[in-house]
């Protein structure tokens, strides 16, 4: 098919001698000239920049809130997806539209929001912070606003998987004695895995590199609520930019592996489909 | 439908139902969840715009030049991204769904690196490149040409940002619709354009606008990589969630969130839309696949 169509169907050369143009200009070369920067560096130099404590903290607290916000977001996106598929109430459309809306809210209104939510006289922090919940200009926060920027996508890497699950599978364990919960756990539980984890890896990759809605909440105290991206802009407004330049090669290599790791999560789920 | 088959099926959902109330305690879980971390937030923008009543927030909106100028320049950054981004994506998605060459799965998987990017991390490159320090920073300033802190850089960013959109939207499409009817074409005596114009574009139309509102989206909403390449001059390089951050910085929180509920209606707008091109997108893939005789 692949020569026959090279054959009879125009634009090959044309249309991949262009993408593969504006990929090395807009992608390709921009992110090089950030390796090319970086090993202009000595290791020493290298090392000063992204080994300090301020960093090391930054490094701990973005991959610990984006860690958390993940998992909190694979619980919550299997019960939304459960509950989206597997029954009937009124106004699910709407509820089903609603969870892509982190997707298309931009991050500064979010963030925005958030940080205005759960202050002390907040609609949600007046309850909160009597309590001791401060869930603004806190770790806390971050957690929060990268779980709501995330909580689509394990929502939406379960639900076709759920909705493409045999029923005949569950009335066997059904007939074999299997309590619902029991086939819940035993049956459809483990045929979710892959989408759980891909939807997982989806959150926690986007949470490792947000920016925009955790600059508004997390109050930017270095050392206590400093994520690396945010280090990253700050080394930069002191025109640090080796300094800079170092964290950001860091942060682009675990993304790298980060894209790694999905694309072989997807591939796996595809297998486990079929 | 013969009355053993309505009762095996009424027999499976039986099975398959839970009891009532497993059922409504996840459903108001799940509901619970979905009012608190998204509907809350929204009506608290729109309430935290409309504090001071209708004319302040009306004021916030048109009287600020700065707030203006913002409202502008996304509306000129934006469609210029978006539009680099169509290009490329109509470009890539013939490219990898008509034709098989070497190093193909590596390229669909290239095109999804901006999205493994940290925003921040994408505006430094770019620093890099164009900025004054930068590897063309001076050959810039002898020619007198600006990029950084200017609409180029804003543009070039904003097209990283969103560049996997929609191709990543078109490849599948054009992939479940097969060359078929593009090779009927040709033999028929079309030329490529002809062909292109007339029986690509028809067939994916639904699935090219689906990529262009979430690109779109999300390049009006761009935060990280525009902060880094604006140097954020009021009145000339904020776009509009720039602005957001500065009115919030400067404690004119009303301000703020006035400018926050237009991109919150935008937000909106694009879900609403998103869910009727949806429709249109699942069918149109259904149609295309019941056409060759596999199952939808």
């Amino acid at each position: 098919m692949s020569s026959a169509n090279r054959r009879v169907l125009p634009g090959f050369y044309l249309s991949l001698s262009y993408t593969l143009v504006y990929l090395s200009i807009l992608v390709l070369i921009p992110l090089a000239a950030c390796f090319t920067k970086a090993a202009s560096l000595s290791f020493d130099q290298f090392w000063s920049a992204v080994w300090t404590e301020r960093a090391r903290s930054a490094y701990a607290l973005t991959f610990g809130a984006s860690l958390l916000a993940a998992g909190i977001n694979v619980a919550l996106g299997l019960l939304i997806a459960w509950v989206l598929v597997r029954y009937e109430f009124p106004l699910k459309r709407l509820l089903d539209s609603l969870i892509d809306l982190p997707f298309a809210l931009p991050t500064a209104v979010a963030g925005l929001v958030y940080s205005s939510l759960y202050v002390r006289n907040g609609w949600l922090g007046q309850f909160l912070v009597p309590l001791g919940i401060e869930a603004a200009y806190s770790r806390l926060a971050i957690v929060l606003v990268l779980t709501f920027i995330g909580l689509p996508f394990v929502v939406r890497t379960v639900q076709p998987v759920l909705e493409e699950f045999d029923p005949e599978v569950e009335e066997a364990a059904a007939a074999l004695g299997a309590s619902r919960w029991e086939s819940f756990r035993k049956i459809v539980l483990p045929a979710l895995y892959p989408a759980l984890v891909t939807g997982f890896a989806l959150a926690f990759a986007r949470g490792l590199g947000e920016y925009g809605s955790v600059v508004f909440v997390s109050g930017n105290m270095p050392l206590k609520t400093e994520i690396a991206p945010v280090l990253v802009v700050a080394r930069l407004e002191e025109f640090a930019y080796a300094e800079a330049t170092a964290i950001a090669v860091v942060l682009l290599l675990i993304s790298f592996a980060m894209l790694i790791v999905i694309n072989f999560l997807e591939r796996w789920s595809r297998q486990y489909e079929s | 439908m013969n009355p053993d088959s309505q009762s095996t099926s009424a027999r499976q959902r039986r099975i398959r139902q839970d009891p009532w109330p497993v059922r409504w305690g996840l459903i108001l879980l799940a509901v619970a969840i979905v009012a608190l971390l998204i509907v809350v937030p929204v009506i608290n923008v729109f309430a935290g715009a409309l504090a001071h009543g209708l004319e302040t927030y009306w004021d916030n909106l048109v009287a600020d030049p700065a707030t203006r100028h913002a409202i502008l320049l996304t509306l000129s950054v934006v469609p210029a991204a978006v539009a680099l981004n169509l290009v490329f994506g109509v470009a890539a998605a013939w490219a990898i769904t008509r034709f098989h060459f070497p190093g193909r799965s590596l390229l669909v998987t290239l095109i999804d690196l901006p999205f493994a990017v940290s925003p921040v991390v994408a505006g430094l490159v770019f620093v890099l490149i164009f900025g004054l320090q930068g590897y063309l920073g001076p050959w810039l300033r002898e020619h007198d040409i600006k990029i950084l802190f200017a609409w180029p850089g804003l543009v070039l960013v904003t097209a990283f940002v969103t560049f996997p959109f929609i191709a990543r939207e078109l490849i599948p499409v054009m992939e479940a619709l097969g060359p078929d009817e593009e090779m009927a074409a040709v033999s028929l005596g079309a030329n490529g354009w002809q062909t292109f114009w007339r029986v690509t574009l028809p067939n994916v139309k639904w699935g090219l606008l689906y990529g262009i509102i979430l690109c779109n989206a999300r390049a009006m909403g761009e935060f990280g990589a525009v902060y880094v390449v604006s140097g954020r001059i009021t009145g000339q390089t904020d776009t509009i969630p720039l602005r957001v951050e500065k009115l919030f910085q400067e404690y004119n929180t009303p301000g703020s969130f006035a400018v926050a509920s237009v991109l919150t209606l935008l937000a909106l707008a694009t879900l609403g839309i998103k869910v009727a091109v949806e429709r249109k997108v699942h069918s149109s893939k259904a149609l295309a696949l019941a056409d060759r005789g596999d199952r939808p």
